[in-house]
């Protein structure tokens, strides 16, 4: 069993092929390359960004454990929005069963991805739910990622911005425990503030603390889906970011998140890539 | 477990290098895996054989060096080392850092058999 995210894959499985051992090799050749090893998802990601880019949609990555309240900020949002963006979702939520249908009854598209790898979306699945949404109608696509702290981090999407949320009953500590996740953010929402006055080992202090040791240099915003400053402060950073997505897009450029491990790893390492 | 999904990327990167340099089968594979990547080396070294089966890398051994963490301050401009959790100045603790090392996922270097032993 994976002990990052639970899913399994049998023991039995992974041993068997270990023991065939390897025959004498003939005359051999050692092949100098760097490349990424996710490049394939990468150049799939990017032509998704294209697609996003040609439509002038912004794309969102909501990432979070289970439970830290993606689907009900989607809910919350649409109907605060009431309209004046136009939204689409694709669910890739696998927790709970009815995501989807819960942002079709708000009224607005949404797909939801039940194929693949249990654990993450990658950039082919985004680009196969891509057909089924009406991308020239949109201002706002978010893409609610599988609730899990570890896999969904790696794989770059298209999307623009990642926003991560951290809830209250989760513990202050979270960053710490999950520095890649977080750190990936451009955004960090703090979620289910209103239990701050139960849950009183939440430290907002330490939350803030956590999320700077693991060097996340995004904006952070304290919310609760049952209304307050907070939530008013994710509509305007939402509505700006659809702002500035336009004018990018007006002028043929685009945006990554801040923070890309996989593309820029070839120039941290000091290496050249190789074709 | 996402590292079954990674490793089937690296199989897919492998064995187009293998074609497109002729190989008859892939003996070694090195890999440059930083801890700020996601990816654990441990969980990699389990997805592996599992992905590699059927292909070209079936019998291939994997290395996976592992790059450690590496900030650089923006006050003193120090280089220092760091652990993924506390991405601070190891010479003036400033959490105003820029990493310089860690995050790799790559392929760096494939083994390819061209010929096959000679038979004896
Ligand atoms: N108290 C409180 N509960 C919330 C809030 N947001 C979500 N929840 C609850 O948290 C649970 C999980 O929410 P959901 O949106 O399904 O989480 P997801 O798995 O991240 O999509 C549900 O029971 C929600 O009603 C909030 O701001 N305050
Ligand atoms: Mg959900
Ligand atoms: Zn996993
Ligand atoms: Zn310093």
């Amino acid at each position: 069993m994976c002990r990052d995210c639970g899913c399994s894959l049998g023991p039995a499985a992974q041993r068997a092929p270990l023991a065939a051992a390897p025959s004498v090799p003939g005359k051999t050749e050692t092949i100098e390359v760097i490349t990424a090893i996710l490049d394939e998802n990468d150049r799939i990601a990017a032509h998704n960004r294209g697609h996003f880019d040609g439509h002038g949609v912004l794309a969102l990555n909501l990432m979070s454990s289970p439970g830290a309240g993606k689907t009900s900020l989607l809910e919350a949002t649409i109907r605060a929005l009431d309209g004046k963006l136009k939204v689409a979702v694709i669910e890739g939520d696998l927790a709970t069963e009815n995501d989807a249908d819960r942002i079709r009854a708000c009224g607005v598209p949404a797909v939801q991805i039940t194929t693949g790898n249990a654990c993450h979306l990658d950039a082919q699945m985004v680009h196969d739910a891509l057909d089924r949404l009406p991308l020239a109608d949109l201002d706002v696509l978010f893409i609610e990622n599988v609730g899990n702290l570890v896999c969904p981090a790696s794989f770059d999407l298209g999307q623009h911005r990642n926003v991560t949320l951290l809830s209250v009953p989760e513990g202050d500590d979270k960053p710490a425990k999950y520095p890649v996740m977080f750190r990936a953010a451009d955004l960090s929402l703090i979620t289910k503030t209103d239990l701050l006055a139960y849950i009183t080992e939440f430290k907002l202090e330490r939350a803030h603390a956590a999320l700077r040791q693991i060097g996340f240099q995004g904006e952070t915003i304290e919310l609760s889906n049952r209304g307050g400053d907070g939530f008013t402060a994710w509509l305007a950073w939402l509505e700006r970011e659809v702002t500035s997505q336009r004018e990018r897009a007006a002028r043929g450029e685009t945006a990554k998140p801040s923070i890309q491990p996989e593309g820029a790893s070839a120039h941290a390492a000091g290496h050249r890539p190789s074709r | 477990m996402h590292e079954l999904s990674v490793c089937q990327a690296l199989i897919g990167q492998v064995e187009r290098v293998a074609r497109e340099n002729g190989a008859r089968s892939v003996v070694a594979i090195t890999i440059a895996v930083g801890p700020l990547s996601g990816v654990e080396a441990g969980l990699l070294e389990h997805a592996y054989p599992v992905a590699a089966a059927g292909t070209l890398a079936e019998h291939a051994t994997l290395t996976i060096e592992t790059v450690p963490v590496r900030v650089r301050c923006r006050s003193c401009g120090a280089e220092t080392g760091a652990q993924p959790n506390r991405l601070v100045c190891g010479a003036c603790d400033d959490w105003q850092v820029d990493v310089i090392a860690g995050e790799e996922m790559l392929l760096t270097r494939v083994e390819i058999e061209t010929e096959p032993a000679p038979v004896h």
